[in-house]
């Protein structure tokens, strides 16, 4: 009987891949269903003894088991140039394994890193953790040892760690790809947070628009728990608040109030969920702890450049012909994620600008394509890293649009705490709106690029503070597509 | 109208969790499609809130409904991912033909967003939707 892997990740879903699982089945092959290997344009992809198909439709089973596919074969997935060229340390089993196997967890090194981890104190994780280099992945970039030790060190009956998988940004997928398809791997994270801090609850606050993410991870809590006790974990489920990937907000969601930003001090550290001290991590930053303790700090610390150690999963999405997912070292160049990995265009246009870092992170044109993938370099030429989302546009492109969404975004998803960002935000597509309808273009986006320093140093959280980086980078890269409005 | 047993029953289901509110509200919208003032008064009676406090949390979330709309939803993605990839054109020609017969509503992210423009009916999910495709979904609805 012929064996056939197929994913059963939500974007391969929703590609078609369940259809294709069926006619597979229907002609008598055992179907296994796997994680995705993260090549998305090749979903729903198919393979068999190693070889690839992609991407499949039911109509093309028979032919692919005939030997007949060879316009849809991508020969061996393993050594395609996508997947040889990354370095995956936290994506390491994507593609590989059934993600609720406990026994295909185990068998590619799962808990190995908390094994270790038992074996040391509190103090000696914290170290370890430090050692590695491992700053927080949801886009400020702090270390999460230092984040742990105070924990570790903060007093409290109770302590608790938070993972963040409310961060909903456009062009980052990785969260979700990781909680569907290597579920365990956050779980022993929690864990080993949880044996450094003496914290014995974790809770998971899933963003409601990944309900294949939270059925996975509810079922991965289960099947886990004996392995982790007397640590536990509960998923819970957010309401489509965006604002809530904001950790304070996130706190006080999961303490069934409104979604509102705190002002800090204190931090969440020190009084964070019902006011305990309460470690705060994204999916992953907290994924990529069981490689730092089954291989060794230093092994993570190996990788990366300046002050970003390690890897970061790329997410290449929008307009783009080879989007998915892309773990690497950082060092690389954003010109080479989009035009060799990412190879351009899907549409085949000229790329016009490249968002990173999700809806609050900086545009940029080709000309800063040189630009490596590192906090710091991209701090120096006025973006974030963020999540690691990386959204190609091409020329169609038209960039005081995004920049008024930019803007109409934050209104539509502010907690309304602070005036900057409630009423900011208002006024700011109500200004793009005069200048790309040629009232007074200059002074008003003078007002524009005041008001964004206004947003930027004001705003209680990055929600309202980082909404001057699309704005002001689509104004300072495509001045054309403000100011040629008026001229005309 | 909320029978007395099931709202209590779902209430009770999350009594013994920490920061229960939440939760409740999830599963008193599944099971009625909206969050009434009758519910929303039981709600607060049960965890020692004001009426106030409890709708300010359902105000607050774009999940949470007030009013039972019977119609069908679909969810389209309207993000920065899938306008690159040309979302806002198909989400004028979803409400063309959606008509008053299909609610049209909008997400900012599925994270799918190497294969927009994506949408979500339900918890089911479809990517790279054209005009054809999406007519279909609707029409199907």
């Amino acid at each position: 009987m012929t064996t056939v892997r197929i994913s059963d990740d939500a974007l391969a879903i929703a590609c078609g891949a369940e259809r294709v699982a069926r006619r597979f089945a229907e002609l008598g092959c055992e179907v296994i269903r796997t994680s995705s290997w993260g090549m998305h344009w090749l979903e729903p992809l198919v393979e068999i003894d190693g070889i690839g198909f992609g991407p499949v439709t039911p109509a093309d089973a028979e032919a692919i088991l005939a030997g007949k596919a060879d316009a849809l074969s991508i020969g061996r997935i393993a050594d395609h140039p996508f997947i040889a060229s990354q370095t995956r340390l936290t994506f390491a089993r994507a593609g590989i394994t059934r993600p609720l196997s406990l026994e295909d967890y185990a068998e590619t090194g799962g808990w190995a890193g908390l094994e270790a981890a038992r074996a040391l104190t509190p103090e000696a994780i914290v170290e370890q953790m430090k050692a590695s280099g491992l700053r927080g992945r949801g886009g400020a970039g702090f270390p999460a040892g230092i984040k742990w030790d105070t924990v570790r060190l903060a007093k409290g009956e109770r302590k608790y760690i938070v993972c963040n998988a409310d961060e909903g940004d456009s062009g980052t997928f990785a969260d979700r790809m990781l909680m569907e398809g290597d579920p365990f791997c956050l779980i022993e994270g929690m864990a080993i947070a949880g044996l450094a801090t003496g914290a014995g609850k974790g809770f998971v606050y899933i963003r409601s628009e990944y309900p294949h993410a939270v059925a996975r991870m509810r079922a991965a809590v289960r099947l886990s728990a004996p392995l982790i006790a007397p640590f536990e974990i509960e998923i819970r489920v957010g309401a489509g608040a965006y604002v809530c990937g904001e950790e304070t907000s996130l706190l006080n969601s999961l303490e069934g109030k409104r979604g509102e930003v705190r002002a800090k001090p204190p931090l969440p550290a020190h009084e964070g969920l019902f006011g305990c001290p309460t470690v705060i991590n994204n999916v992953l930053t907290l994924a990529a702890v069981p490689y730092v303790f089954a291989h060794g700090a230093q092994a993570y610390a190996d990788y990366g450049m300046g002050r970003s150690r390690g890897t970061m999963p790329v997410q290449l999405a929008g307009n783009i012909r080879h989007g998915g997912l892309y773990e690497t070292a950082f060092g690389i160049t954003l010109g080479e994620l989009v035009e060799k990995i990412g190879g351009g265009t899907a549409s085949g246009r000229p790329v016009k600008a490249v968002q990173v870092g999700g809806p609050l992170g900086a545009y940029f044109p080709p000309s800063l394509f040189d630009t490596p993938f590192d906090y710091e370099a991209f701090t120096a030429v006025d973006g974030l890293i963020g999540h690691g989302g990386v959204t190609v546009f091409d020329d169609t492109a038209d960039m005081a649009a995004q920049a008024r969404f930019a803007f109409e975004f934050c209104a539509a998803e502010s907690c309304g705490k602070c005036t900057p960002c409630r009423i900011g935000a208002v006024r700011g597509f109500e200004t793009i709106d005069k200048i790309v309808a040629g009232d007074r273009a200059p002074s008003n986006l003078a007002l524009v690029a005041d008001l964004c320093e206004t947003m930027k140093y004001g705003a209680l959280c990055a929600l309202g503070g980082f909404t001057p980086y699309p704005v002001m980078s689509a104004i300072t890269h495509f001045p054309g597509d403000f100011v040629e409005k008026v001229d005309g | 109208m909320i029978g007395e047993g099931s709202l209590e029953a779902i209430v009770a289901a999350h009594a013994g969790r920490e920061g229960p509110l939440l939760p409740i509200l999830h599963d008193v919208q599944a099971a009625y499609g909206h969050i009434s003032d009758e519910a929303i008064r039981a709600i607060a009676a049960a965890l020692n809130l004001s009426r106030a406090e409890v709708s300010g949390v359902v105000s607050f979330y774009h999940d949470f409904r007030r009013n039972p709309d019977p119609r069908p939803a679909i969810r389209l993605c309207r993000a920065e991912a899938c306008q690159s990839r040309g979302s806002e054109p198909l989400a004028a020609h979803a409400e063309r033909i959606a008509g008053n017969r299909v609610r049209v509503e909008k997400v900012y992210c599925l994270g799918l967003c190497s294969a927009g423009p994506s949408a979500m009916i339900g918890d089911d999910v479809y990517a790279r939707l054209d005009e054809t495709a999406l007519s279909e979904l609707i029409g199907a609805l």
